[in-house]
């Protein structure tokens, strides 16, 4: 593993922008009942979801254009014309995979690790959680005693 | 609006990496402050699962161990089904300071693109209005 790190915006554009194609369907209430909709019954017509939501079918109509532009829906051809709408997940798992490295806390079990070390030696200076980006701090700090106040989560 | 693809954090610690070391890549020290029941097969390729008091578990793969300085690991991504087989990478990196540790976790590969293709706009408009038109049919077709 180098010890190079990237930066947090290196990330291709479109991946960042399928993850807020995802949070903006997901703002509007409506758009987020016909991908419950879609979800829990599976592909549906824009008639089929307006009997089934409390939504005109003009209305369903208008969001399911911006959804498949967002690649959330796509359509696909039934019997007799009829087109059904269908659930994309792909975009859902690249935001959830967004929310995955926010939601991932490092701090609290860093706070853990410091505390059971601690515990396991009564005698022992306690340690510091300095909880601070690489690339903010000089490398080359003196010892642990040359003390900067801890900016990592209150402890 | 940045993705985040690579997290990182470093702790001092006022132990010895050889301490340190037994709470990362034992069973026993890990289940103390990370998991609530820990198993872990320490070599690279070597297989570990963690599991949490709310009942979620984690599959991991053993990446690098090399004893006392570096612990390197991937699971699996939160949220993803359990079947999705992109991983993120941990790696821990003991540096000896003094009579301490510093300690550094460093997460990567979040930001994985997706395996399906993105369709584009353009498609996406051409097939819905496909699907409106074939709306319209439906219903003059069922009057």
């Amino acid at each position: 593993m180098s010890s190079a790190k990237s930066s947090l915006t290196s990330m291709p554009s479109d991946t960042e922008a399928i993850a807020e194609q995802v949070f903006v369907a997901l703002t509007d209430p409506t758009r987020r009942a016909i991908l419950a909709a879609l979800a829990e019954g599976g592909p549906a017509t824009a008639t089929d979801l307006a009997a089934r939501l409390p939504i005109t079918r003009q209305a369903i109509a208008k969001h399911l254009t911006l959804l498949a532009e967002a690649g959330l829906v796509t359509a696909e051809h039934g019997e007799r014309r009829r087109v059904r709408h269908r659930l994309r997940s792909a975009p859902m798992r690249v935001a959830q995979q967004y929310l995955a490295a926010l939601a991932r806390d490092w701090d609290g079990p860093l706070d853990a690790l410091t505390d059971h070390l601690d515990r396991q030696l009564t005698a022992a200076p306690a340690s510091r959680n300095i909880g601070h980006a690489r690339d903010l701090e000089d490398l080359h700090d003196p010892t642990i005693d040359g003390v900067k106040p801890a900016r990592g989560p209150a402890s | 609006m940045g993705f985040p693809d690579c997290i990182e954090r470093t702790v001092e610690l006022a132990h010895p990496p050889a301490r340190v070391w037994g709470a990362l890549t034992t069973a026993e020290g890990l289940a103390a402050w990370f998991g609530h029941e820990v198993a872990i097969d320490l070599h690279p390729g070597g297989s570990a699962r963690m599991s949490w008091s709310d009942g979620s578990t984690k599959d991991m793969r053993v990446e690098r161990v090399e004893k006392p300085t570096v612990f390197g690991f991937t699971w699996q991504i939160d949220g993803l089904p359990d079947e999705d087989p992109r991983r993120t990478y941990v790696e821990f990196t003991l540096e000896p300071v003094g009579a301490g540790t510093r300690l550094t976790v460093v997460e990567t590969g979040f930001a994985q693109l997706p395996g399906d293709t993105y369709r584009k706009a353009y498609d996406a408009h051409t097939v819905g209005w496909a699907s409106e038109l074939g709306e319209i049919v439906a219903h003059l077709d069922a009057v």
